[in-house]
């Protein structure tokens, strides 16, 4: 797969380069450069080191967008077990912006397996599948497929994951028609009316309404380099800017990043992401929020459903 | 005698001049109407029918009965706690719209009686930012469907609103979850919520406590849709059919309960409330 650089991360592509030729020397078998190529990556991971820690709202908004960042289905294929998807709302048709479906949680100690319900946005890789996914932007349906997914693991007292990635619910005449506000409103409600313990996770884009739908979580966490927003950066420059060159501006002023809504007060954790971003080593970035899961749930489950269901509405109230 | 004058002042060439004073020109039909004459008529054409759009003070006068809506919650204050700026202060913004409206925020809440039926209610002023939704505008919708729970009150809200208030970031999206949460407190009380949805109501308000009325009335012709015209239209490249979003379309596509004239809303809500509230 060819590698893709975000402008900011531009430096590192040199040092890249150097590390893949002297690798591709290194299988000729002449000449020993082990040493060199250690060196190098070092060299390397120091410099990512540096460009990440000075790394602004807008640098992070494009992170959450990368090409390569892991989607839901990603996820689900790395952290779970026996992951057996469920489609289609029953009442129009089946919205594959949004996946669902129930499977076990892995668990290293190879105890017990922790049973959970996911539903999550999904993005599409290249052309075709972005096109068939709907660039992760829902219809009305998208919800419904949700709201009965919900509802089914309340039946079976399963827990919820939700992995939220999407710029927004889809803004299209057909979303319109068939009911796009009172979708994602009838999400809210029944994701925070469920008697079972529900966990939010912010892995990608957090685009307005249409990740709020499943953003009521008991939790909800952000993993580090994405955003939260009621508007994009793009969006917020464009109306309230009047200027489109304002998008970075905007991206500060929205306070959007992970690192911000802990500091407000509106998420309750941070997963970290491995050096350089979930994209540079998607199996650390899933165990981390394998392990996030797994405690928080933990915790959680120590609760009966109407404690769970009365604490979500106690926690969206006080905002 | 100056009859017509224009908005600012000036007079525009080569159109008909807007007028502020005694005539009022419909945007809708074009008709120039006598202003008392449309004070009468509640703010609707008389000719097309077309509904003006009302502040919250006014729509206190047409909807309760006379005197006796009482403002709740006045002490909340409008925060500016991401101390947004875009071309202006937020801050500045608060205070001009303030100062335009006469109000603090975009909505009023308030308990009034129709017809003497007691209900608890929030109105919504689009002339304040657009009616956009902040932490005031959700904590007073909170407030008021609180009050009513322990009041044993029905709980109206007629919303208009452009939705999330953007300068408040995070916070505007969070108050669909608040609000969402006391609808869902609601249902203990077994009484009626009645969602009055009036020209424009779009976004986060649409998109959450809005359209979950136990019954959902609109004005005539009113917009109403998750997404404004113009995003979807640069969307989806094509250009929109006639009525899309209009009340007459959600109607039609199972969206809403009905569509009533202005007029006729405070008798329909009565009848409604004689019927859904058990005494």
């Amino acid at each position: 797969m060819a590698l893709q650089y975000l402008d900011f991360e531009k430096p590192i592509i040199e040092l890249d380069q150097k590390i893949e030729e002297l690798k591709t020397f290194n299988l000729s078998g002449i000449t020993n450069v082990d040493d060199e190529i250690k060196n190098l990556e070092a060299k390397r991971d120091k410099l990512i080191k540096d460009i990440f820690k000075n790394i602004g709202n807008w640098q992070i908004t494009q992170l959450s967008r990368h090409p390569l960042r892991p989607y839901t289905l990603d996820y689900i294929e790395l952290i779970t077990e026996n992951f057996i998807e469920l489609h289609g709302d029953r009442l129009f048709m089946d919205d594959k912006a949004v996946v669902g479906g129930f499977c076990f949680i892995k668990d290293s100690s190879g105890g017990y397996r922790q049973r959970v319900l996911i539903v999550g946005h999904q993005k599409g890789r290249n052309t075709k599948d972005k096109m068939c996914r709907n660039f992760g932007m829902p219809h009305p349906e998208g919800y419904r497929k949700a709201q009965r997914l919900f509802k089914l693991a309340e039946k079976y007292s399963i827990p919820i994951v939700t992995l939220i990635d999407t710029p927004g619910a889809y803004p299209g005449l057909g979303a319109e028609e068939r009911g796009q506000s009172e979708a994602i409103a009838k999400t809210i409600y029944t994701l925070l009316d469920v008697k079972v313990p529900v966990l939010s996770i912010i892995i990608g884009e957090g685009g307005s309404g249409g990740a709020l739908a499943f953003g009521v979580g008991n939790k909800v966490l952000m993993l580090e380099y994405s955003v939260y927003s009621v508007i994009s950066p793009e969006g917020c420059a464009s109306i309230l800017y009047k200027d489109v060159s304002k998008t970075e501006e905007a991206s500060n002023s929205l306070k959007l990043t992970a690192k911000d809504l802990y500091g407000l007060k509106v998420i309750d954790g941070i997963i970290p992401e491995p050096l350089g971003g979930a994209h540079k080593n998607k199996v650390l970035a899933s165990d981390n929020i394998r392990k996030a899961i797994i405690e928080n749930l933990g915790y959680l489950k120590k609760y009966d459903g109407e404690t769970l269901r009365n604490d979500r509405i106690r926690k969206f109230t006080e905002y | 005698m100056l009859l017509f004058k224009s908005k600012n002042g000036k007079k525009e060439q080569g159109k008909l001049a807007i007028p502020e004073g005694l005539w009022i020109k419909c945007p809708s039909c074009s008709e120039i109407i006598y202003k008392k004459e449309l004070e009468r008529n509640l703010e609707v054409c008389p000719k097309c029918n077309y509904h003006f759009r009302i502040n919250a003070d006014r729509r206190i006068d047409i909807i309760f009965d006379e005197g006796s809506f009482k403002r709740l919650f006045e002490d909340i204050m409008p925060q500016d706690l991401l101390d947004f700026t875009d071309t202006k202060k937020y801050k500045d913004r608060l205070k001009e719209d303030s100062k335009k409206t006469g109000l603090t925020d975009a909505v009023i809440s308030g308990e009034g009686t129709i017809d003497k039926i007691r209900v608890a209610a929030t109105l919504f002023d689009f002339n304040f930012m657009g009616g956009s939704m902040g932490r005031v505008v959700g904590e007073k919708i909170a407030k008021t469907f609180e009050y009513a729970i322990q009041k044993k009150l029905p709980v109206i809200i007629f919303s208009s609103s452009g939705g999330a208030r953007m300068q408040e970031g995070i916070f505007s999206l969070m108050q669909m979850a608040k609000t969402v949460a006391f609808v869902s407190e609601f249902k203990k009380v077994s009484l009626p919520y009645i969602s009055v949805v009036t020209d424009p109501t779009t976004g986060g308000v649409s998109a959450s406590f809005a359209s979950l009325g136990d019954v959902i009335i609109a004005e005539p012709k009113a917009l109403i849709g998750f997404a404004g015209p113009r995003v979807i239209e640069k969307t989806i490249h094509q250009s929109l059919p006639e009525g899309f979003q209009r009340s007459e379309y959600l109607l039609e596509h199972g969206m809403i309960d009905m569509i009533v004239e202005r007029k006729d809303i405070k008798n329909t809500l009565k009848n409604l409330l004689l019927l859904l509230v058990n005494e």
